[in-house]
């Protein structure tokens, strides 16, 4: 097996042995980089040699006989929405294409304490708007199972990369599927945990309320590795959760006795592909076989679920974006060409006397904030500003925001109940495998409609992961969701260990990668 | 308040920064005065991906104003946000609190010593915390507009105090200002200094006026740019004025055409308001939750601590030196109206001099006097309470009188001396009562005409032989001279018949 083969789990195992050293990790995958990204430009930037000097001093350490942390020496790969410090964190925006941060994000000085290798950024959707990687203002990622199709998103670059082999480990960020859609569609694993559990500081935020930090792996002991790394209370976000991190990495081989799988009659109704239900339904019947018993239950509110967080989640995000308006830092409309418009206009009107049109001119400072705004943002990062925007005015709050506030709570209500009656909800990550590229582009209702069994997991705060449970008869990926209660992610992740002792989806591989 | 036919209406919002070390939400110095953009971080410039943390300091502060003013505070409070758009307001939107304000529904008392209007109570309809903005320098020298921003004052803990409309005149507006200022120092939650900004005032005004057909408001007004408690008094009383006579031309009532409310800047050069630039779009601030910030619960445990902390307030410390100490109420007022550490040295001067009406006059009338002169605050007086009462038992015991005692507390407060040491500086000894009987003897024998003017009934005469007893020897005792010449002279009379 060559090293990107390999699991991280694995790697780690060698590169402790001395069987490998991290120089000769890193190079492997950066190898794989250079072969393989030009088709699925899943990277915006890669550190190819920053990485290898990190590498060669894990390397140094660990002769020297010293302690290195968890990941020590381990390439990861980080989406272009976690900042990092003295590199440029884009969010794959023109508004933030020179933008340098000068702080790291919390889960990037974990991974630097765990001595992970940070081997470069990936490319994603807008600020994380969208499920395709289609509307990254830097590149169009490819999935490695079919160039021609979408990754999925927002994490696509996250997930496309560790599908064709580039890195053992990723780390995303999931909204409202953001983590789990485009592991499913690229034949990963993929988790999103219970919101607290991992430090927004650093995120760029999307919508705070809903935004997750995860990891995806090749399997779920991988990702119980990362998450350990991720995990835990940062005082510097307020909404981070003061508990223990439980030792996943450890935890994750235990069988999970009497597992109830809950499976909801809402989620196998109109629109879901026949071939991914039958993909999950054939996954519920491996759990049968060992030993689970699959219940079916109700969540009653999931279907206003999409309503519900596309309300709140633009909300948030109009709110959020608002920063960017060209004053401190991020893009900046061309101010002398700005101005001279500006002064042409002024004359224009003056001459036609035309003063009541003269009185509403925008000021030089207006100005300069539509334009830098107009030019800076992409279109659905756009829409989404504008659908927020109107949905918190005056007049406007109570009928959207309010009420899908309480919509929220019901369908964590619904949430609860459940987790009374099962342990583990378990159907479709999304209603089909990866689409074509540009399928769905003109069609953005269709697209916020993949996200019918993605969102509701951030809106009720609960932890969620995909794991690859089959192919459909065009060779692409079909991913199964777990969804658990409240900061129970050891769970999820002994039952996605479970099903994969006698799967090999997560194995296969595409072919070219 | 002159013209009897209509009624002024003021609410003042005040804006008070709170003194910690620390902003709101970063961890970034409050210090006032530092260069431009020195204190800063990603949290309160608002880079992308920082995440605001409560500074409980803040919150306490705040409380302990709330619980002062008499507001009710709700257990649960949260943390909104107020969206527009200014060049110093890096994200876009301000935090602050909307509809579930930390306080509300309080009150303080303001009076008047000299009785310029009645006791009252002025309403306080919530007070909440918000971060404060950064500033905006407009260079547009030589044609080029460009503006400079400073962002240290971003994120600056500010605590919004709203009264209700309940003010009728400008003197009222003003002893708000006053005793609300009063109040945050002795809580020591504010250094209160208008100059630095710490301390900023927005006015509400309009006038109910009497007609015919009953009362009629005229249009609101909020007035900026007050930078002096006297500045809001004037500005009042020349809204008042202008507001008046706009309603004698045009008879535009609130809420009729043309009578929405409107914003005016005081013009301290001129002395008058003037419109200000009235936004395009009536401005919409989409509140809503902070969702980076959790609610803020406030448990009963917490209040009663921080009712523990407050310690004595003006308005109880007033009764109680009028009570305990039988000063008036106008001098109760102004030893409170100096502050804590002003009351507490009139305390220990009345507590070792024994004579608290004394102390409070040489307070109000000398201490104040030096204070005001040299610039200083009492913590930096030089002359201690028990050296000042040593003085004041002297005057007492009539071994000095009270312009030669303002002599020696001059020395004493210009060399730090003791009353003993000041007195020996100026050559002040007791003279011996028989010394001061020959010298008494000497002055009646050279004038008496004074001596008959006394025997007729006329003791005021006396009063030119005081004047040449001093003369003759400075340490001579006033009242003793005039006792003694008396004596003589009743001696001489009861001699002769
Ligand atoms: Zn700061």
């Amino acid at each position: 097996m060559s090293i990107h083969d390999l699991t991280a789990t694995e790697l780690i195992r060698r590169l402790e042995s001395g069987d490998l050293s991290s120089v000769e990790v890193v190079q492997a995958f950066l190898k794989r980089i250079e072969q393989g990204d030009g088709r699925v430009r899943a990277f915006v930037r890669v550190e190819a040699n920053r990485a290898l000097s990190a590498a060669e001093r894990i390397d140094q350490r660990r002769r020297g006989g010293e302690s290195v942390g968890r990941l020590g020496g381990l390439p990861v790969a980080v989406k272009d929405v976690i900042c990092t410090e003295g590199q440029a964190t884009t969010c794959a925006s023109k508004m933030l294409q020179r933008f340098t941060p000068p702080y790291d994000a919390t889960v990037i000085r974990r991974l630097k304490q765990a001595d992970a290798i940070l081997i470069g950024k990936t490319n994603m959707d807008e600020f994380a708007m969208g499920g395709t990687t289609e509307s990254s203002a830097l590149a169009t990622t490819c999935n490695p199972w079919d160039l021609a199709r979408v990754p999925g998103g927002s994490s696509g670059g996250a997930a496309a990369c560790l599908a064709a082999g580039m890195v053992p480990l990723s780390i995303g960020s999931d909204t409202g599927g953001s983590i789990r859609q485009p592991a499913s569609f690229c034949g990963v694993n993929g988790l999103k945990p219970t919101y607290g559990r991992v430090s927004r500081f650093g995120l760029i935020a999307f919508a705070s309320s809903l935004d997750q930090i995860g990891p995806l792996a090749r399997n779920a002991e991988d990702l119980a590795l990362l998450l350990e790394v991720l995990a835990g209370h940062d005082p510097s976000d307020s909404t981070s959760a003061n508990v223990p991190v439980p030792e996943y990495s450890r935890l994750v081989s235990q069988p999970l006795d009497g597992l109830t799988l809950g499976v909801v009659r809402e989620h196998f109704g109109e629109g879901l592909d026949s071939q991914v239900q039958e993909a999950v339904r054939e996954a519920l019947r491996v759990y049968e076989s060992l030993g689970a018993t699959v219940k079916d239950i109700s969540l009653p509110h999931s279907r206003y679920a999409i309503a519900t967080y596309y309300i709140i989640a633009c909300c948030e995000a109009s709110s959020n974006l608002a920063r960017y308006d060209g004053v401190h830092y991020g893009y900046r409309t061309d101010e002398t060409a700005m101005l001279a418009d500006l002064a042409a206009e002024q004359r224009a009107l003056t001459s036609r006397g035309d003063s009541p049109l003269l009185d509403d001119l925008d000021s030089p400072l207006v100005r300069m904030y539509r334009q830098t705004r107009s030019e800076g943002f992409g279109a659905e990062v756009k829409r989404r500003i504008m659908l927020g925007t109107y949905a918190l005015s005056h007049g406007y709050y109570d009928a959207y925001y309010v009420k899908a506030l309480k919509v929220r709570r019901l369908i964590r209500n619904d949430f609860d109940a459940a987790f009374r009656e099962v342990d583990l909800i378990a159907g479709p990550v999304a209603p089909t495998p990866a689409y074509r590229l540009g399928e769905k582009t003109e069609d953005p209702l269709a697209m916020y409609l993949g996200d019918l069994y993605t969102v509701s997991a951030n809106l009720a705060g609960i932890c969620a992961l995909s794991v690859p449970c089959g192919l459909n008869g065009q060779g692409m990926p079909i991913g199964l969701q777990l969804q658990g209660p409240l900061l129970d992610e050891q769970r999820l992740l002994r039952a996605a260990r479970m099903y994969q002792t006698v799967t090999d989806w997560h194995t296969r591989r595409p072919e070219g990668f | 308040m002159s013209d009897p036919s209509y009624e002024i209406v003021i609410g003042l919002e005040v804006h008070v920064q709170l003194q910690t070390a620390t902003k709101l939400f970063c961890r970034c110095s409050t210090r006032f005065g530092a260069p431009p953009n020195t204190q800063t971080c990603p949290v309160c410039i608002g880079l992308p991906g920082s995440l605001p943390v409560m500074n409980r300091q803040a919150f306490e502060l705040a409380l302990k104003t709330a619980v002062a003013l008499n507001c009710e505070i709700p257990a649960f409070t949260k943390w909104d946000r107020k969206q527009y758009y200014y060049p110093d307001l890096p994200k876009g939107y301000q935090i602050s609190q909307f509809d579930l304000p930390m306080s509300q529904h309080g009150y303080l008392e303001i009076s008047d010593a000299k009785g310029a209007f009645a006791p009252k109570r002025v309403g306080i309809l919530r007070a909440h915390l918000e971060e404060d903005a950064g500033k905006s320098m407009h260079d547009e020298l030589a044609g080029k507009a460009d503006s400079r921003i400073d962002l240290n004052r971003t994120g600056t803990p500010l605590l919004e105090i709203v009264s209700q409309p309940d003010m009728r005149s400008p003197e009222e507006a003003r002893a708000y200002l006053t005793e609300l200022k009063l109040l945050l120092t002795y809580l020591g939650v504010s250094d209160c200094n208008m100059q630095e900004g710490s301390l900023r005032v927005d006015a509400n005004i309009n006038l109910h006026v009497a007609t015919p057909q009953g009362t009629v408001a005229t249009p609101i007004v909020e007035v900026k740019n007050m930078n002096s408690f006297r500045a809001v008094e004037r500005a009042m009383a020349f809204e008042a004025t202008r507001q008046f006579d706009v309603w004698n031309d045009t008879r535009i009532s609130l809420g009729a055409p043309g009578g929405h409310k409107t914003t005016r800047g005081w013009d301290e050069q001129a002395q008058v308001t003037r419109p200000q630039r009235q936004k395009e779009e009536s401005s919409d601030y989409r509140y809503f939750p902070d969702p980076d910030l959790a609610p803020v619960i406030v448990t009963d445990q917490q209040l009663d601590a921080v009712r523990a902390s407050l310690g004595e307030l003006p308005a109880a410390l007033r009764d109680r030196l009028q009570t305990e100490r039988g000063i008036d109420a106008y001098d109760a007022d102004v030893i409170v109206n100096q502050g804590r550490a002003f009351v507490d040295y009139f305390s220990e001067l009345a507590d070792i001099g024994g004579d608290a009406k004394r102390a409070s006059n040489w307070m109000q009338q000398d201490v104040l006097r030096v204070l005001n002169e040299r610039d200083l605050t009492i913590e930096l007086f030089p002359i201690s309470p028990a050296s000042l009462a040593e003085l004041l038992k002297t005057v007492q015991r009539g071994e000095l009188d009270t312009s030669r005692a303002r002599d020696v507390f001059n020395v004493m407060a210009e060399s730090g001396d003791s009353a003993a040491q000041a007195m020996q500086r100026l050559g002040i000894q007791a003279v011996h009562r028989d010394e001061l009987r020959d010298l008494c003897r000497e002055l009646l024998d050279a004038n008496p005409n004074v001596v008959a003017d006394v025997q007729s009934g006329k003791e005021k005469a006396i009063g030119a032989l005081i004047g040449q007893a001093k003369r003759r020897n400075p340490n001579a005792n006033p009242n003793q001279v005039r006792q003694l010449c008396l004596e003589l002279i009743r001696q001489q009379g009861s001699a002769q018949e």
